[in-house]
């Protein structure tokens, strides 16, 4: 679908690896090209019309997210670096101001490190623990065994809507429910949920929110915190400095601006805001549903494919997203990603960034396929002839 | 050394590698080395005796460049001394970065002359040899 709006498609290369990034249509290049070009001017700052054009097109965005994701007030949306800074903001501005010794918080060994690494910092700082959700047998978080793990001193489930090795979408509404009924705060990473499934954050009802532009055709260096604005509020600002205080004339007389523009100190990433609006009224444009079901009718394709090789062993045969991890027989993983670059074929190899997750999967390294709407079944077709000589495999990987 | 021999040595070392053992032995230095651009990762076990390097084992996951590698550089090193180890592996750096070296010296190492020019994989061609090097450094203090 839409491979004529990628420049990059142009060069005859097959990308199958848009968990970590996706690729950049022409209009969001365009979009940004236009701000360094034409209106390259500070945001906020607008006494002249370029710089009021700034601020036009930065708000703007504001509330293109907020319409695409449903939320309530445009204070609600706060823009980041990415999916890794708004974590970082919610554990330590938020929970670490909230959280005391003994108090629970449940992730999975599935999460990215970027949705581990904030909490494990809480523990270290405030004495919290931090526990795991079992995973079933396809290695999918249900609620029964949320409900198994759940205790008085659990305060706060953090999840991925979406993993990104195993692709699963995790029943977030009925977790959000259950939880606030026990007075616990949900918080959803959405990175690689965004780019493939609705995310409506009322009728999710999660607590925050967090997600990259880059991996939803956007740019890099740009992403999304969505808070409740009751909560956000009491969100600490990390970073102090212009544009996010109202006066300051002594430590004890400091005063913020109120939300959103607190927690955006310094210049932002004005482009890259920018280029996130165009983006997702690209995705918006051809329809997220429309692209969920030819992502689910390309993987069911590869899927049938790779279980006819023999040397295949597919780790996740179910997944809700374009994801496909899977080892050949005795080879490691990254030697297959070096083979299939020789023929253009753009790969990941490792463990995608969920170092504990091995501990569930009993595999430490994987080969990720991660489709998009972009993707088709030829470039398929090409792999599956690559992967399914093993001996040329042998030959080539060195 | 034609370019089906060089790939036939390294499919060899990594198939059936030289010393590929945990080993908890308190005669023998371990040093773990991994490269931060991949998910190369293993221990070398290192024994040395009187500016000699006496054993060099080795266990991990990593590519089959690096797992051959590895393999290679323990058939070269077992024996030599810590300076004579030193000018193999400046040597084989130099190899790496396509700059001059002494091919005479290298022995089978010399399977990755054209290294130079993979960039992503020229890390895990030197993987092993960053782990010995701190070892060797160490010990000559």
């Amino acid at each position: 679908m839409n491979r004529e709006d990628f420049p990059l498609l142009k060069n005859d290369i097959i990308y199958f690896d848009n968990s970590a990034t996706s690729l950049k249509p022409k209009c969001v290049i365009d979009k940004m090209n236009d701000y360094y070009s034409n209106y390259s001017a500070n945001a906020h700052r607008g006494d002249y019309d370029l710089s009021f054009k700034v601020d036009q097109e930065y708000e703007n965005t504001r509330e293109i997210v907020k319409n695409y994701i449903n939320a309530e007030y445009l204070e609600e949306i706060i823009f980041t670096s990415g999916t890794t800074e708004s974590l970082n903001m919610i554990a330590s501005g938020f929970f670490g101001n909230l959280l005391e010794a003994g108090d629970e918080i449940l992730i999975t060994t599935s999460e990215h490190a970027s949705n581990i690494l904030p909490w494990f910092r809480l523990a270290n700082k405030l004495g919290v623990k931090v526990n795991y959700i079992p995973l079933d047998d396809n290695y999918y978080v249900t609620l029964d065994n949320i409900k198994k793990m759940v205790k008085a001193n659990t305060k706060l489930i953090s999840l991925a809507g979406i993993t990104n090795v195993i692709g699963d979408l995790r029943p977030i509404k009925e977790i959000t429910k259950f939880a606030h009924q026990n007075n616990i705060f949900v918080v959803v990473d959405a990175a690689q949920m965004i780019p493939h499934e609705k995310v409506d954050v009322k009728d999710l009802d999660v607590d925050f929110l967090a997600f990259s532009g880059h991996k939803i055709c956007g740019p890099t260096g740009i992403g999304v915190l969505y808070g409740k604005l009751e909560l956000l509020e009491h969100l600490e600002p990390i970073n102090l400095g212009g544009g996010m205080n109202e006066s300051f004339d002594s430590p004890e007389q400091t005063y913020l601006k109120p939300l959103p523009t607190r927690l955006e100190a310094g210049t932002q990433n004005i482009a890259g805001v920018i280029g996130l609006g165009e983006a997702i009224k690209y995705i918006d444009k051809i329809g997220i549903e429309k692209i969920k079901q030819y992502e689910h009718e390309l993987r069911k394709y590869l899927i049938d494919k790779l279980l006819k090789i023999k040397h295949i062993d597919i780790i996740n045969l179910e997944s809700d997203s374009g994801i496909v991890a899977f080892n050949v027989n005795n080879i490691f993983s990254q030697d297959v990603a070096y083979y299939l670059n020789k023929y253009n074929i753009c790969v990941r190899a490792g463990n995608h960034c969920a170092k504990i997750l091995k501990s569930s999967v009993g595999v430490t390294n994987t080969v990720r396929v991660s489709l998009y709407f972009y993707n088709t079944y030829e470039e398929i077709d090409n792999l599956i002839e690559l992967l399914s000589d093993y001996d040329k495999i042998l030959r080539e990987m060195i | 050394m034609d370019e089906e021999l060089k790939k036939e040595i390294i499919m060899e070392n990594y198939m059936h590698p030289t010393n590929k053992k945990r080993i908890d032995n308190k005669g023998y230095i371990k040093v773990n080395t991994a490269n931060a651009s991949c998910i190369d990762n293993i221990d070398i076990y290192i024994k040395i005796n009187n500016n000699i390097i006496e054993d060099v084992a080795f266990d991990g996951e990593a590519c089959a460049i690096s797992i051959s590698s590895t393999s290679i550089m323990i058939n070269n090193l077992i024996g030599k001394t810590l300076s004579e180890a030193q000018n193999y592996i400046k040597n084989f750096y130099n190899m790496c970065d396509g700059k001059e070296y002494d091919e005479n010296i290298l022995g089978e190492g010399v399977v990755y002359s054209n290294i130079y020019k993979q960039g992503n994989r020229k890390s895990c061609a030197t993987l092993p040899y960053k782990g010995l090097e701190k070892v060797i450094l160490e010990n000559l203090k």
